[in-house]
């Protein structure tokens, strides 16, 4: 069954055979054609496409095997779902250790990408809790990989982009929670300085932290935003927890993308705005705090059938500053902005991953319209900023970054080369290794 | 605590359905042809909130080793609340058009063996004058097609006995459901294009649930199928033998 594939930025198009796994204990399907793994198609970028071989996708792999409710160690297949763990584990008072900004991304693919979320200062990327996983090779082979067996090939598949073999199941630790609800302060900053001065002073004290960038303001108020700093509260907090938002959807991909110059200056200048004053406290559901984009479905959509691009770089903390400003100016520069800019410090643990993203610095997340060309040249400008500093950017969410970059921010991809299993393969790692 | 018999439990309608009975505590007893895929999905259930996940494996056509199984589930659980029978596969038609023993061979695994097995678990649920027997039976059983009717033939000898059981059943306490699926997306069906009318097996399953708490005789699920079908029933033969279905 040849399908066309998409990953969640809509670009590129791509076109794979599909074949659905649901066995864990099954070998992998014969075939001439290159394989992948495909969770639940959550990257941004060609990372989880393989354009004329197979996608194994792997959502059916969807069993638990055990979860310890003492210990809070949970171990499950590869396809299930972060929503589905979150189901299962906060009301038995464990959370996930770490989460990205969606909780529609399965266990294998948080594994092949090493996710962060807003704690990544506290608790470092998702691998750092993963205690054990099995790796399924094309010759047949299962490896039980752990920090201490067979470790690099545990490394080698910690941010491994899914080219080292099929994870068939995964351990995780979770996290203790008192109950479901957040407490949240939201600050609005006046520009990059305040965003700073407000993010050393909360990193000791908050577990949680990310803020919102208005991309669209320039002059003294270049950089300005809101951020978001938040711990898990107690079972029973003194606040009355505000009622969870209604699901909305876009039941339809829109002829022209929704997203441009002036919807983008509008909503940049009315989300900044809506808050008038300077710091709010809210008790809130873990839902609305860690995945607001979830509230709506596909809305991947409001771009349009050309889809858009997604940019996100982490910079190192000498160069933060300047780099960041460099960067909010070019996109401020190029009118319009991004309709999500989020910017965050990473913390200083490393993660066990090889090829891993989070490295210690300011990380800045910037979404764009595909509008070619265009879009393409203003992120070139946007990458020889980050390249001079010494940054790297995100293979997850990339579509377009040059082989000799990807190469120049991971060093470490001639040794991981040994780890990548010979039938497996990606239109990311084609379009790097060229 | 409900006591739930499963049978062709590793079918993916019948793993989505058990997960619901789980969440709700129930203890369950799964049937099937693979040892290591009813562990599999035991262990899964099991955190999922069932109180108790017991298995046998059991080739269903193997009709004289319905009985022991029957016996063991009965035993296990301590009497049963909802039997559903799930198994089935999805012939070939050309294959049982050039063969008769590939068309016989498929008429056993989704008729006799149903029929076989619904004999003696009637008896048992009558006996006990409770409960809810739940049969996936097929859309395609209502009116034969030239694409699938060694299939729909099948099916249509299930719905039929079953609408026979119900009746005899009633009087007893005894729910008999008859569930007919439209299109839906599993391995089973995996070589087909897949468009709008096909459902998901976890949709199917709240659907199966609902049936059974509601103690429905037949339900369609998705519910549109009731109305595609009504129509598809009615067309005079004359007109229904010119065109492709």
């Amino acid at each position: 069954m040849s399908i066309i594939g998409q990953s969640w930025g809509r670009y590129p198009a791509t076109e794979q055979i599909v074949v659905p796994i649901r066995d864990r204990h099954a070998s992998l399907p014969v075939s001439d054609a290159s394989m992948l793994p495909y969770g639940n198609g959550r990257s941004y970028g060609d990372s989880c496409l393989n354009h004329g071989g197979t996608l194994l996708h792997a959502r059916g792999l969807d069993r638990y095997i055990q979860f310890d409710p003492l210990t809070g160690i949970l171990k499950c297949e590869a396809g299930v779902l972060f929503s589905e763990i979150l189901g299962l584990v906060v009301p038995q008072g464990w959370f996930l250790p770490v989460t990205p900004g969606t909780k529609f991304v399965t266990v294998g693919g948080a594994i092949a990408n090493d996710v962060h979320g807003k704690n990544h200062h506290r608790a470092g990327t998702f691998g750092c809790h993963v205690r054990a996983f099995e790796l399924l090779r094309s010759n047949g082979a299962r490896l039980l990989c752990t920090p201490s067996e067979n470790a690099e090939w545990f490394a080698a598949t910690i941010g491994g982009l899914g080219l080292t073999g099929l994870v068939t199941w995964a351990t995780i630790q979770m996290r203790r929670i008192a109950g479901p609800w957040m407490s949240a302060e939201v600050h609005r900053f006046e520009n990059l300085e305040g965003f700073f001065e407000i993010s050393e002073a909360s990193d000791r004290d908050y577990e949680y932290t990310v803020a919102w960038v208005d991309c669209a303001a320039k002059g003294r108020s270049l950089g300005r935003g809101l951020f978001t700093r938040a711990n898990h509260a107690p079972a029973c907090p003194d606040q009355r927890p505000s009622s969870p938002a209604r699901r909305l959807g876009v039941p339809f991909v829109p002829p022209l993308s929704l997203i441009n110059p002036l919807t983008l200056r509008m909503f940049n200048a009315l989300y900044y705005h809506r808050q008038r004053r300077p710091v709010i406290h809210a008790t809130m559901h873990y839902e609305p705090h860690f995945y607001p984009l979830d509230g709506v479905r596909d809305w991947n959509r409001i771009y349009g059938p050309a889809g858009f691009m997604q940019y996100q770089c982490v910079v190192p903390p000498n160069e933060a500053r300047r780099a960041i400003e460099q960067l909010v100016r070019i996109v401020a520069g190029a009118g319009g902005g991004s309709f999500l800019a989020v910017l965050k410090q990473f913390g200083e643990q490393r993660s066990p991953g090889m090829l891993s993203f989070p490295r210690p610095g300011a990380t800045f997340a910037l979404d764009f319209p595909n509008k070619g060309e265009n879009t393409l040249r203003l992120l070139d400008r946007l990458d020889s900023v980050v390249a001079a500093a010494g940054g790297a950017v995100y293979p997850a969410k990339d579509a377009r970054m040059p082989g000799r970059l990807f190469r120049q921010y991971f060093p470490a991809w001639e040794s991981f080369t040994q780890y990548i299993d010979p039938r497996f393969s990606s239109s990311f790692w084609r379009r790097v290794m060229e | 605590m409900q006591r739930v018999l499963i049978i062709g439990a590793t079918s993916a309608i019948a793993e989505a359905t058990a997960r619901l009975y789980a969440a709700r505590g129930a203890r369950l007893y799964l049937v099937a042809r693979n040892a290591e895929r009813l562990k599999d999905i035991a262990q899964d259930l099991l955190v999922r909130g069932a109180n108790e996940v017991d298995n046998a494996v059991l080739d269903v056509n193997h009709v004289d080793a319905h009985e022991g199984v029957l016996e063991a589930a009965w035993q296990q659980l301590g009497g049963v609340d909802i039997v559903l029978i799930a198994h089935g596969t999805l012939p070939d038609q050309m294959a049982c058009e050039a063969s008769v023993s590939v068309a016989l061979e498929e008429f056993a695994t989704n008729a006799s063996s149903t029929i076989a097995l619904l004999t003696p678990i009637a008896n048992r649920m009558a006996a006990s004058r409770q409960g809810t027997i739940a049969v996936i039976s097929s859309v395609a059983g209502d009116r034969g097609r030239a694409s699938n009717y060694l299939y729909g033939a099948a099916k249509a000898a299930v719905s039929e006995f079953l609408s026979g059981l119900r009746q005899r059943l009633g009087k007893q306490g005894v729910n008999v459901l008859t569930i007919k699926p439209g299109f839906v997306d599993t391995p089973m069906t995996r070589e087909f294009k897949k468009g709008v009318l096909w459902a998901t097996p976890e949709a199917v399953a709240s659907g199966i649930c609902r049936a059974i708490d509601r103690r429905r005789s037949v339900a369609y699920l998705p519910w549109f199928w009731m109305g595609i079908m009504l129509v598809i029933k009615h067309i005079p033969e004359a007109i229904f033998k010119r065109i492709k279905l």
